[in-house]
């Protein structure tokens, strides 16, 4: 079991509001990911529903039960940190131990979980080091352990990949992907990586500003963005918009364009317009295109296209992938 | 310094400055040993002569000799005890945010600032003094006899007036390994269900080992040698009460001009002073590396 809701949840820092009231509801077994530009409030909705904060006004529910005022350690929650933060002088099984001893569990079940633990996260080596003598992943590992132990109710996650390189963090992309499929329990993770947020999620909740934007699964926000903040967030690189007369044409205030929708061609018709930058990826080129009528393009090509610096070409928008939006950024149907 | 090379560098680098030490230490202490063999008293100082063990003799059969060792254990004990715990707790208080923190800080850490002879003269005549001390005049406003600290309870006092001299310090060192403490840590103690005092034991103490360790070992050095605030307070009484080794070499070299035994009983404070520093590191010392 693992349902929470959030009504009309606000937190303020004396003075400074961070989140004016959001409602959501997040489902048992649900992967959610909070995305949303730094400083947007994604963490401390996190530590919010942990009970690391006190809420200013609101109700959080967990599993029907009102947790507003539960303190961290009763309301079965796990979290894993940034940081990791790890208990650096204990071992990594007394680190894993440390939630179940808090429990008063017994010797015996410790142990037994801890062995589980520690085989489905490949830890079974590592069982009598200390933290500081573990890599990045291992850590991170460990502290993902120590979640898992505990067996609760959610897992909770303030961007646990930030501290990794690259080629690490897609395979604990996997793992934590992994863990879900086989735990079934709910898990709440905080990201401003979208590709995380669009491989990971079930149900990706945009933040802007304290506000939830939109909230959708990873498609629904690709296909169908409410507003053009989402539109411009989900989405890499990110959407074009185009303002003014060729809006108009289309009956909207704006337009949108991903660039992965545009075809590009030497002499075809649509806007024509002059490459400012070409990033040529292998398998993509980027192109950066300065166009008199539109202004400046970023669209995305096959990787072969022998395009260049300077050259001449012209763009066209596939027309039943153009995305409408009001004079007030929201989206037209 | 991971290579080899560096190493023999660090080496020729440091040498210096340990040869300097050296020097420092081992010509006092030579001089010290020599003189400890010697007949050598201010009263008489044509006929000095060669004395052989008769100092240490001496010393050693001196009833005040295991006296005076069995209050610099007490004393020493005393002091850190008080220092160490009283350190925790205060380092823990003002650790907290609180209105006028820069203030409290500087209030707690201010004892240090005052000059142990200076401290012990305030505490003697102005708090524990029977008749217009603060003590006696507490003791009197709820009816009862003032207690004439220095002669009924002296190395308590003076175990008293010494941790209130420490106690900034060990708070200070203290405070600064508390600070260091990851906030997170604590947040993750809290979630996997730790009370509060759980949290200390795990977490805020295994974190300030090391520097609970420092207080200590900086703490035992200074207190073996504690002096100043016994000459101005009980000046060693009564009779051998409060008498520390240290103060037993000051009486025998200034009161009974005997440079000699004064001299053995330097040697035999250093003696103790390594076994004590030996145990010391021994017990401690691993939280150090
Ligand atoms: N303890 C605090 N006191 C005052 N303001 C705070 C506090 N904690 C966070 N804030 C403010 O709240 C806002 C949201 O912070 P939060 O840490 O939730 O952002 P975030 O979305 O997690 O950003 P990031 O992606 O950079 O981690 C920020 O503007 C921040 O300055
Ligand atoms: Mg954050």
């Amino acid at each position: 079991m693992g349902q929470i809701v959030l009504t009309k949840v606000r937190k303020a820092f004396g003075e400074v509001e961070v989140i004016p009231g959001i409602d959501l509801q997040i489902n048992d077994g649900e992967f959610v990911v909070f995305v949303g530009p730094s400083g947007c409030g994604k963490s401390t909705l996190l530590r919010l529903i942990a009970g690391l904060e006190d809420i200013s006004s609101g109700k959080i529910e967990i599993d029907g039960k009102d947790a507003t005022d539960a303190p961290p350690g009763k309301r079965g929650l796990a979290m894993v940190f940034q940081s990791y933060a790890l208990y650096p002088h204990m071992s990594v099984r007394k680190n894993i131990a440390f939630p179940l001893k808090m429990a008063g569990m017994s010797e015996a079940e410790q142990n037994a979980r801890i062995e589980n633990a520690a085989r489905v996260l490949n830890l079974s080596n590592y069982l009598d080091r200390r933290p500081g003598q573990l890599s990045g992943g291992q850590r991170q590992r460990v502290a993902i352990g120590r979640a898992i132990v505990r067996e609760p109710a959610a897992f909770l996650f303030d961007e646990p990949l930030s501290n990794l390189d690259a080629a690490l963090r897609v395979v604990m992309r996997q793992e934590i992907s992994e863990l879900h499929q086989k735990l079934k329990t709910t898990m709440i993770y905080v990201t401003h990586d979208q590709v995380e947020a669009m491989t990971m999620a079930d149900k990706i909740v945009v933040l802007h500003a304290g506000r939830v934007e939109q909230v959708g699964s990873p498609l629904e926000l690709y296909n169908a963005p409410a507003n053009l903040f989402v539109a411009g967030f989900i989405g890499s690189p990110k959407m074009n918009f185009i303002t003014g007369p060729e809006a108009a044409k289309y009956q909207a205030h704006t337009i949108g364009v991903r660039p992965e929708h545009v075809e590009v061609s030497k002499d075809g018709d649509g806007w024509e317009g002059k490459i400012l930058l070409a990033e040529h990826l292998g398998s993509d080129t980027f192109l950066k295109v300065a166009c008199p009528v539109v202004g400046e393009m970023t669209v995305r090509g096959n990787g072969e296209m022998g395009l260049h610096h300077n050259d001449t070409i012209r763009l066209k928008p596939r027309a039943d992938r153009i995305y409408r939006f009001d004079d007030k950024g929201l989206a037209l149907k | 310094m991971a290579t080899r090379q560096t190493q023999s560098l660090a080496r020729l680098m440091r040498a210096p400055a340990i040869i300097l030490l050296l020097v420092w230490m081992l010509v006092p202490l030579a001089m010290t040993l020599y003189y400890s063999f010697l007949n050598y008293n201010l009263l008489s100082p044509g006929q000095t002569s060669w004395a052989g063990f008769f100092n240490y003799q001496y010393f050693y059969t001196d009833p005040a000799f295991f006296e005076s060792i069995k209050n610099t254990i007490i004393l020493v004990l005393g002091v850190l005890t008080i220092t160490v715990v009283g350190g925790i707790a205060i380092a823990m208080l003002i650790d907290k945010p609180i209105f006028g923190q820069g203030i409290v800080r500087i209030l707690v850490i201010s004892p240090f600032f005052v000059m142990p002879p200076v401290a012990a003269l305030i505490w003697k005549n102005m708090i524990m003094h029977p008749s217009y001390g603060v003590f006696a005049d507490i003791a009197k406003f709820f009816g009862a006899n003032p207690v004439d600290w220095f002669a009924q309870y002296p190395l308590f006092s003076i175990i008293v007036i010494v941790a209130w001299q420490w106690l900034p310090f060990a708070t200070l060192i203290l405070l600064t390994a508390l600070q260091s403490l990851d906030g997170e840590q604590m947040e993750a103690a809290e979630m996997d269900g730790a009370p509060a005092y759980s949290r200390f034991i795990y977490l805020t103490l295994p974190h300030m080992a090391r520097a609970i360790t420092v207080v200590i070992l900086i703490q035992t050095i200074f207190l073996l040698g504690v002096y100043a605030e016994i000459l101005v307070t009980t000046n060693g009484g009564p009779g051998f009460a409060s008498t520390n080794l240290t103060f037993l070499i000051y009486r025998a070299a200034r009161l009974n001009f005997d440079i000699g035994g004064a001299a053995a009983g330097g040697i035999i404070a250093v003696v103790l002073a390594n076994f004590v520093a030996f145990f010391l590191m021994r017990a401690v010392g691993k939280n150090l590396d």
